[in-house]
């Protein structure tokens, strides 16, 4: 076991895990934050997806051991007050099904359009498709990266 | 549409309570004694639960209207469209509504199942007519207040309008008086055309939260002092356990117990990341209980199967015999489907706290009342010491109508004496077992000079499947001569209902021989279809259990959305289906691109009688879609010596984003009860795909996954 300090969502947490612990089961299990959800465990659904230093990464195979200093965003610290463009996008496009995938597909979205503000149509193709959505919410998805879009230009 | 009346007598009678706050408290009860008469109650005993209720709402007299819905949210969004129907009949705020996912309580609801594309068939009368009787009581509430006629008073926004005097009130000042009142023996239901909600596209109520990150999942529950335990369960099927040694994995930090029940050897420990590198740690001999079949085994035992004499005759109209004899042409073709798992992103998991005075259940669940009494069976204790709480699924698919991972999680919990949420990794929820039954298909089809089909027999036989047919569906009652047999084959791998149960690719190799047989008369699929429902109509044979009317209907729509048969450089495949309760039609549009099929669009035409949200409807239809696309190209689940091949998302394929091909929804407006939308969009679409690849290259596609056959081998 290892105590390790780190900065999430413009906070400072600590947690005494053992050093290969996945970030994912840190958030889950030892910090509360069950936003970030579990669904491979191997990087190829996106479920797990969690912004470090502004990189949509997969917190599924990333060892709490080398966050060290980097900044981690969760779906829970997205904005304040649920009100970023891309969750405004996915509640005005009505996106969810079950809801399971979601925040992982917000998160993704949301690396996206910080990186490329205007994505073309095979960008958001190529980005989305490393998520999984098993309601096949594909088509709303596409609709509400392109919506989030003009609403952050 | 004229105004529909139901009448609160018998069966639905209704009971009403006079909260402690002073507020309204509707109850339902639609199972209780038919002489038993409407009822006043007081608050406390109704929310003890003493009384038989079911569907209700409560109004505060501060104007807050709370809905609860009973059945469990999978994604079909009944939390939204379940509340929806009662605030339309109750003429609330939407706005203002607050709706609370109900526990299980046999003795307020019933039916709280999601499955079977039920919940609001079911449900339908029984929501307006809650929503209904509470208005007209606010209604009767305020003319007594007011001195007036309720035939002058009208509603809205939950606020009661006498326009001639120009007063109103709202509904939580009228619901202490209302509460008083005795109930009314009918209410009056809204007009269609003065729905303000239903047929809307209204946004899922939990929107926010999802959106946030709030915990709604079973996954997402926590208690303080509760245990974390993964269970390795057999790595074949067919196989037992034999010896464990769990002195490593018990040395590991974190893990404070390994027991072990049954075949299944479970690691209690501290943090979900903990217990799951114990599990890896386990040292476990199996040894042979049963054969190890792998799918070549399965490929061998459909054959012997379809040539078996002992089949159990499902359907038999006429005389097969003479008619294939006397056949100009017979058309002969098998069809066969994998194993597939379910797949839901949440995996299997659950909470239970064995105590000594009673159980605690929380987790994700379609069947919440099946976990109870297996759990209750399990422990020999009566069902009343065990509460089901349900929390919204990360998906479902049918897989959690089986109650299995409930019960482990039980018996782990009285094992380890402690409070324990199981959690089944990937591997183990796709390894598990509780699979879509393998099955094959032959189908024959006898046509006479003209083209008539004149003779029809289908043989299903599958592992442990059931009966893989569905005898009464399309096409009988319209061929004069049919024969529908099975055979099942019982293996140790076991299965479960799969979204669509059977028909998920029943549907796909009905609607492809159907294509091949119109083909072979030299007949457009569309009308070779109409025709055998006008023959259905005009001269039906036997029983014929779906409405030929709605089945025409959707496919006159959608034929004349895709402009079938007028396009060009355009493949089109003809596909339509009767599940459950409701009708779809589809065209599938493929194009050649160097070569090779490239699917482009489906259009969808349904009927499942009045769209109650639509927003989640059209959802249904295109996640129904794409669920029923991304199996038939990639699902596949092989076995080798009883040991399923593929285990996680890098071996089996899930259909991703820029897979999915455009989709155009439309929907019969004839004003029927709503019939169920959960499964009936995806049966039909392996078929309209295939038969537009037929189409545009020739390749006739008769097994699934589609990419392991020609034209598609070697795409990925």
């Amino acid at each position: 076991m290892a105590q390790y300090k780190l900065q999430i969502n413009g906070r400072s947490y600590q947690a005494d895990v053992e050093p290969d612990t996945p970030l994912l089961w840190v958030l889950r299990d030892h910090l509360g934050l069950v936003g970030t959800k579990y669904g491979c465990g191997i990087a190829q659904c996106g479920a797990c997806t969690v912004h470090i230093n502004g990189e949509a990464t997969r917190s599924c195979v990333y060892p709490v051991s080398a966050v060290a200093n980097s900044k981690v965003t969760t779906i829970e610290g997205l904005s304040e007050k649920g009100n970023h463009p891309v969750q405004l996008a996915w509640e005005e496009i009505d996106v969810a099904q079950c809801g399971y995938c979601q925040a992982g597909q917000v998160m993704t979205a949301a690396a996206l359009l910080k990186k490329k503000p205007k994505p073309t149509a095979a960008e958001i193709d190529a980005t989305m498709s490393n998520n999984l959505c098993r309601c096949g919410t594909y088509h709303r998805i596409r609709e509400a990266v392109k919506l989030a879009a003009t609403k952050l230009s | 549409m004229s105004t529909t009346q139901t009448n609160n007598s018998r069966r639905n009678f209704l009971k009403l309570a006079a909260l402690g706050s002073g507020g309204l408290f509707l109850g339902f009860n639609w199972i209780g004694s038919a002489e038993a008469a409407p009822a006043l109650l007081n608050g406390a005993s109704a929310a003890a639960g003493t009384i038989d209720f079911n569907s209700y709402l409560s109004i505060a007299t501060d104007g807050l209207i709370t809905i609860y819905s009973p059945n469990p949210e999978i994604g079909q969004n009944i939390k939204t469209s379940f509340p929806m129907i009662v605030a339309e009949e109750l003429d609330a705020d939407w706005t203002k509504i607050k709706i609370v996912q109900a526990v299980l309580d046999n003795q307020k609801y019933e039916r709280q199942v999601t499955g079977g594309s039920g919940a609001v068939p079911h449900s339908w009368k029984r929501l307006r007519q809650a929503g209904a009787t509470a208005r007209q009581l606010l209604k009767e509430a305020a003319a007594a207040k007011w001195k007036v006629p309720v035939s002058e008073l009208t509603t809205n926004n939950a606020v009661v309008t006498h326009t001639a005097s120009g007063r109103k009130a709202t509904y939580g000042e009228l619901a202490a008086d209302a509460s008083k009142l005795p109930v009314p023996t009918d209410v009056k239901l809204k007009d269609r055309k003065d729905f303000k909600l239903i047929g809307k596209a209204i946004k899922n109520v939990d929107n926010k939260d999802i959106l946030t990150g709030k915990p709604l999942f079973g996954l997402d529950f926590y208690r303080e002092g509760m245990l974390f335990a993964m269970i390795q369960r057999p790595k074949a099927f067919g196989m037992k356990l034999k010896s464990v040694d769990a002195a490593a994995a018990k040395a590991m930090l974190g893990i404070v117990d390994v027991v072990t029940f049954k075949n299944n050897v479970a690691v209690v420990g501290k943090s979900t990341w903990q217990v799951k590198k114990a599990k890896d740690a386990l040292k476990i001999e199996y040894e042979k209980d049963k054969d190890l079949e792998s799918s070549s085994d399965h490929d061998k035992i459909f054959q012997d199967l379809l040539n078996s004499d002992k089949a159990t005759v499902r359907r038999k109209d006429g005389d097969v015999d003479t008619a294939f004899k006397n056949a100009a042409k017979v058309i002969k073709s098998e069809y066969q489907c994998p194993f597939l798992p379910h797949n839901p992103l949440e995996p299997m998991n659950f909470f239970a706290h064995v105590r000594e005075d009673g159980v605690e259940l929380v987790g994700p669940t379609q069947t919440p009342d099946r976990a109870r009494g297996e759990a209750a069976k399990l422990l020999g204790i009566p069902q009343e010491k065990i509460t089901v709480q349900m929390t919204r699924m990360g998906g479902a698919f049918g897989r959690r109508l089986m109650a299995d991972y409930a019960v482990e999680a039980v018996e782990v919990s009285r094992l380890a004496k402690a409070p324990v949420k199981v959690i089944w990794t990937r591997e183990d929820d796709m390894t598990g077992g509780n699979y879509r039954p393998a099955v094959r298909y032959r189908f024959e089809a006898a046509l006479d000079g003209q083209g008539n089909m004149i003779g029809y027999k289908l043989r299903g036989v599958g592992m442990n499947s059931g009966n893989p047919t569905r005898e009464h569906n399309f096409p009988s009652g319209a061929v004069d001569n049919l024969l529908i047999d099975s055979v099942e084959h019982e293996s140790p791998i076991s299965t479960a209902p799969w979204r669509a149960p059977i028909t998920n690719f029943l549907a796909f190799a009905e609607q492809s021989f159907l294509d091949e047989v119109a083909q072979a008369a030299g007949k457009d699929p569309v009308q070779f279809r109409l025709a055998l429902l006008d023959k259905a109509k005009k001269a039906p044979v036997g029983d014929i259990k779906y409405d030929i009317d709605r089945m025409k209907g959707v496919i006159e729509l959608v034929a004349e959305k895709a402009g079938w048969g007028k396009k060009k450089d355009i493949h089109q495949g003809f596909s339509v289906y009767f599940s459950h309760a409701s009708y779809v039609a589809q065209v599938g549009e493929v194009v050649m691109q160097k070569g090779k099929p490239v699917l482009k669009k489906i259009f969808v035409a349904g009927d499942c009688g009045i769209v109650v949200n639509l927003s989640g409807a059209r959802q249904q239809m295109m996640g129904g879609i794409v669920d029923g696309l991304g199996h038939a190209m990639y699902g596949n689940l092989t076995f080798k010596n009883g040991t399923p091949e593929q285990n996680n998302f890098n071996s089996y394929h899930l259909i991703r984003l820029n897979e999915v091909p455009e989709i155009e929804v439309h929907f019969v407006d004839n004003g029927i009860d709503p019939t169920g939308l959960g499964e009936p969009a995806l049966p039909p679409t392996g078929g309209a795909v295939a038969n537009a690849i037929f189409k545009a290259s020739g390749k006739r596609l008769r097994n699934q996954p589609f990419t392991e056959q020609e034209p598609f081998k070697g795409i990925s």
